[in-house]
């Protein structure tokens, strides 16, 4: 007898299109529909740690801003613990720290941003401790499958050098393509971190 | 007893559309030339964004009245209904499932879609829901039209809906979109094509459901979604390499 593996196979992505803003963004489509939008606050007015800021953009194989591209965020809050039940301290996250976000590029500049507070370092895998990072996950019109890798901090050189996954970037110049370089605007800390979808300094994606 | 908060099956990757198919021009300067990095699942990958009933109204699953100003939309009126299950065909309970859309003639309510197809004045072409404790959805909308788009000079999209499923962890991310049975723009379509394997396709076919239908009403076509499953936890990682 033929021993059966009763597998499902998982649905196959598609791409989001270039109306992705109607589902998840409809305020940026141009009209008005839910009572709340999801997506728009990561972290809540009661999170600790350093608020901040991230900006950048998305280029394309040519350098040209990607202009209709959606991005979400998931990440820790500043202790480091994740509002999910597999996070054996969730309990301890503060009320309204949702984790989760999602931004869009300007239509015009391309430019797209987001408020946070900096995650703190979490646990890998096999007792490794992970640098301080913010998952982005990344779709639009051309992109097939969305595009997943990380935002890392360019303060936090010691624990950036220690981290388990950067530190499986073959081409060690290719790691900067993850680090969000700090700025300060108006006595603010900002984040600039760009994503080359190809080409020269192509980001690193990842197969999670 | 086994435990099934494991990490996620791989993603076959030769399933899925890979990110560069030529005949989908818009992939051609969008995709990554290198390899993406394999890394291992780390409670980063394995959390994810949790959603709760007060984030979705129960009008947001009803496309045909959650835009109507002063009637209802004009179209094949449809219930769009399923399950989200893993690859274990295990119920996804309590995940947001996401859904945009063309209007019955092929317009997009959003400022930069400018096809002469008019907008319908009572169809924002959204929605959204939890699934229930069995991993089941449904929507209430009208069946959108084909629409024209710039690729080849005459490529039209068949009708589809735009689905976004979260899953319980971010690995599971997963946007997609569904045909319908027997429309004969899908072999057509550049974008459909870009995915290999022709059972693949048929998986997001959504069929026609005449039991799930309403008489005098509307029909109903049922759309079953699979995210990637997870591994039991048959024996603990080795304290080796990283």
């Amino acid at each position: 007898m033929r021993q059966p593996l009763a597998y499902l196979k998982e649905s196959p992505s598609q791409t989001a299109g270039p109306y992705v803003h109607i589902g998840l963004a409809p305020g940026a489509a141009g009209f008005s529909i839910f009572d709340q939008e999801l997506g728009w606050d990561i972290a809540g007015p009661n999170a600790a740690g350093e608020r901040i800021r991230i900006e950048g953009m998305v280029l394309d194989g040519t350098g040209a801003p990607v202009r209709d591209v959606l991005i979400e965020a998931w990440q820790a809050n500043a202790a480091g613990i994740y509002p999910h039940p597999e996070d054996p301290r969730h309990t301890e996250v503060e009320d309204g720290f949702r984790g989760w976000g999602r931004t869009i590029s300007d239509f015009e500049t391309g430019l797209w941003g987001f408020e946070t507070v900096k995650p703190g370092t979490v646990p890998g895998r096999n007792g490794t401790v992970q640098a301080p990072h913010i998952s982005l996950w990344i779709v639009a019109r051309g992109i097939n499958l969305g595009l997943a890798t990380r935002l890392y901090f360019s303060d936090e050189g010691e624990a950036n050098a220690a981290d388990p996954v950067l530190n499986l970037v073959e081409q060690t110049h290719r790691r900067d393509t993850l680090v969000a370089k700090r700025e300060e605007r108006d006595g603010q800390p900002l984040y600039r971190f760009d994503i080359r979808l190809q080409g020269d300094h192509e980001t690193v994606f990842l197969d999670i | 007893m086994r435990k099934h908060d494991g990490e996620f099956f791989q993603r076959d990757r030769q399933w899925h559309p890979p990110a560069h198919a030529a005949q989908y021009k818009s992939s051609v300067a969008r995709s990554p030339r290198f390899a993406a990095l394999s890394i291992e699942n780390t409670r980063s990958e394995i959390t994810g964004p949790v959603f709760r009933p007060d984030d979705v109204a129960k009008i947001d699953r009803d496309l045909i009245l959650n835009y109507a100003q002063d009637g209802e939309p004009v179209g094949e009126r449809i219930i769009v209904h399923g399950r989200v299950l893993d690859e274990e065909a295990r119920p996804v309970p309590n995940t947001l499932v996401e859904i945009w859309q063309a209007n019955a003639g092929g317009r997009y309510r959003h400022r930069n879609d400018t096809y002469l197809a008019p907008i319908d004045p009572n169809f924002g072409g959204c929605g959204r829901t939890l699934t229930d404790a069995e991993g089941y959805y449904y929507f209430r909308t009208v069946k959108p039209g084909a629409y024209p788009w710039r690729n080849w000079e005459n490529n039209w999209r068949p009708a589809h809906i735009h689905f976004s499923v979260f899953g319980t962890g971010w690995a599971q991310r997963l946007i997609t979109q569904m045909y319908f049975e027997g429309d004969p723009l899908i072999p057509r379509c550049p974008i459909v094509s870009t995915i290999p394997d022709p059972e693949a396709i048929d998986m997001l076919t959504a069929r026609l459901d005449m039991n799930a239908s309403v008489p005098f009403d509307c029909l109903a076509y049922r759309f079953d979604i699979v995210l990637r499953g997870r591994r039991s936890t048959l024996f603990e990682n080795r304290l080796e390499g990283n």
